[in-house]
């Protein structure tokens, strides 16, 4: 069992060593640079979402089992024959099948909002599928899945042994967000040219004008408002108004 | 250029683009949705490219980040799952991986036939060796599933019905159940796959050799030959499959240990697949061919012998001419 724990911790070592070297941040993201150029942003999941999702499925598969018993009671033999297959396949198959034909996400990772992909951000197939939840069986030992866990929570990326081998990622599915609209107010220049950085965090705030609290927003505006010669009674509104003209709205 | 100038001249081709991954996506893509589809995304990632270049806001950064990420889904993939690859995979892609792992195969099959053939014949020298690894009760059990008198023979015997779909659930269940612990305990350094090689190897020749000493071999072989020549081999293929993987955890040479893993699993996944299409036939056979005792037993052990034959012919043979697809 050590030895198992140790080939876990040693992989892992191994691929932190690694990303650690691309991203100095604190920080779970994972960036993917596609062949265009462009890095994109992924999320792995981490153990908490992940248990959560396995519990669902869990729950799932046992309430089909019960279904497959009942066929068991009610169609005699060749029901005790469906419900013998439908066992096996609910213990090796579910996920598999799950995820290579619903885009990596079983029902629970679904409900969680998780999904599988390759560590290259291309979709899961069988042969990932496969390997990931045979290699399942060595995750569960010695009960609990206690050397997945202690492997996800050792790995930079949270993959248990069985994505390791795979090459495979849980992440936050990537869902359309609903863009807000800027408050309604006058566009008015700022008093001073403002660097990049500066224009881009004026932008950040008047975006997330309906994320914030009203009080919380009066006190991030009264900081910055005397720099940029803004009465601090109109500080929230001339910060939205330096926004809009930055982002070129009347 | 202002960001608002710059959305409001791009907004439509976003649009556009999403329609046509969200169409791609449901898997009822029309030709008009294919065309073009390259360089749409090219232009999504260079406005991507853009955005951030230029300071554009965090939303729309991900609002195109989102489309991207869409569009890269649809874009690069593994091959697609088909007909055709499931052709190809049993005519080409598998024979040739397991005349390519030849090692790992003689290894595997080493350790499981050696076992086998050891303790048959041990077992025939010293009758009281089997109470060793078997118990009693389960040898009791084994005598009364392979007793000439019966009409079914096996496992199936003992259940007292004639429908096979039990059994041939019961079969898959078990049988696939071992092939893939073989393999998958292979990720232990390759020691779980020897264990269960030799387990299933000394198990197995244990019960040969018991079976052929009391004189019920005559219906153990015929019914274990049968199905034997897929069953057999595919536990021997799960071995080979789970030694791989436990070789490139030992040595992985230049690569690092999660690279060699990663090569290796492909490999390993390929015999795997292998493996359990042969469980499937295997359980078949045994369900429906090898349980019946009407047959004769000259019938049931020349066709035993041709499956052998054939599962030997088609895995040297087949494969080592490449067709186009």
């Amino acid at each position: 069992m050590y030895s198992l724990l140790l080939v876990g911790l040693f992989l892992n070592n191994y691929s932190s060593a690694h990303s650690s070297a691309d991203t100095l941040l604190l920080d779970t993201v994972v960036y993917l640079e596609t062949p265009e150029g462009i890095c994109l942003a992924l999320r792995p999941a981490g153990l908490p979402v992940r248990v959560l999702a396995f519990a669902i499925d869990l729950l799932l598969r046992a309430a089909l089992l019960a279904f497959a018993g009942a066929a068991w009671l009610y169609l005699g033999k060749f029901g005790l024959g469906l419900a013998s297959i439908s066992a096996f396949l609910l213990l090796w198959g579910y996920m598999v099948l799950f995820e290579v034909f619903n885009q990596g996400r079983s029902p629970g990772k679904q409900i969680m909002g998780l999904q599988v992909i390759y560590s290259d951000g291309t979709p899961i197939n069988w042969s990932g599928s496969l390997t990931r939840n045979l290699l399942r069986m060595i995750d569960l030992l010695p009960f609990a899945y206690c050397i997945g866990i202690l492997c996800m929570l050792n790995s930079a990326r949270f993959q248990r042994l069985g994505d390791l081998v795979a090459g495979t990622l849980v992440i936050y599915e990537v869902r359309p967000t609903q863009r807000k609209s800027l408050a309604e107010v006058t566009a008015s220049p700022s008093a001073y040219p403002l660097t990049r950085s500066e224009q881009h965090a004026l932008l950040n705030f008047a975006e997330r004008q309906q994320q914030l609290p009203k009080q919380r927003s009066e006190e991030l505006a009264a900081i910055i408002a005397p720099a940029l010669h803004i009465e601090p009674a109109q500080a929230v509104s001339g910060l939205y108004a330096i926004a809009r003209s930055i982002l070129g709205l009347r | 250029m202002k960001q608002a100038h710059f959305e409001t001249l791009q907004h439509s081709t976003w649009q556009a683009f999403a329609k046509k991954v969200q169409a791609l996506d449901k898997g009822h893509a029309q030709a008009e949705h294919i065309q073009d589809f390259a360089q749409d995304y090219r232009r999504i990632c260079q406005h991507l490219a853009l955005a951030k270049q230029r300071g554009y806001s965090e939303p729309l950064i991900e609002d195109l980040q989102q489309l991207v990420w869409q569009g890269h889904q649809q874009f690069y993939r593994h091959k697609s799952p088909t007909l055709e690859r499931l052709l190809s995979f049993l005519i080409v892609d598998f024979p040739s991986t397991m005349r390519q792992q030849w090692r790992c195969i003689a290894v595997s099959a080493a350790l499981f036939f050696a076992s086998f053939a050891l303790m048959a014949v041990l077992t025939r020298l010293f009758p009281n060796l089997i109470y060793q690894l078997i118990s009693p009760a389960q040898v009791a059990h084994m005598e009364s599933m392979y007793d000439p008198a019966q009409r079914l023979l096996g496992p199936i015997s003992l259940r007292n019905h004639q429908d096979d779909w039990v059994m041939f659930g019961f079969y898959i269940i078990n049988n696939i159940g071992i092939a893939f612990q073989t393999f998958a305990s292979g990720l232990v350094f390759g020691l779980g796959s020897v264990f269960f090689l030799l387990f299933n190897g000394l198990h197995i020749g244990a019960i040969a050799g018991h079976l052929t000493r009391i004189g019920y071999g005559e219906t153990f072989w015929p019914f274990v030959l049968g199905h034997g020549a897929f069953e057999l081999t595919a536990v021997v293929i799960a071995g080979a499959a789970g030694l791989k993987l436990g070789a490139a955890l030992i040595a992985p040479g230049a690569i690092s240990r999660v690279a060699a893993l990663r090569a290796a699993s492909t490999v390993s996944i390929t015999l795997m697949g292998g493996a359990i299409i042969f469980l499937l036939l295997a359980a078949f056979i045994e369900a429906y061919w090898s349980s019946s005792n009407s047959i004769a037993v000259a019938i049931k052990i020349s066709v035993g012998c041709g499956l052998w034959l054939l599962v030997l012919i088609y895995l040297l043979t087949s494969g080592r001419i490449r067709h186009a697809p």
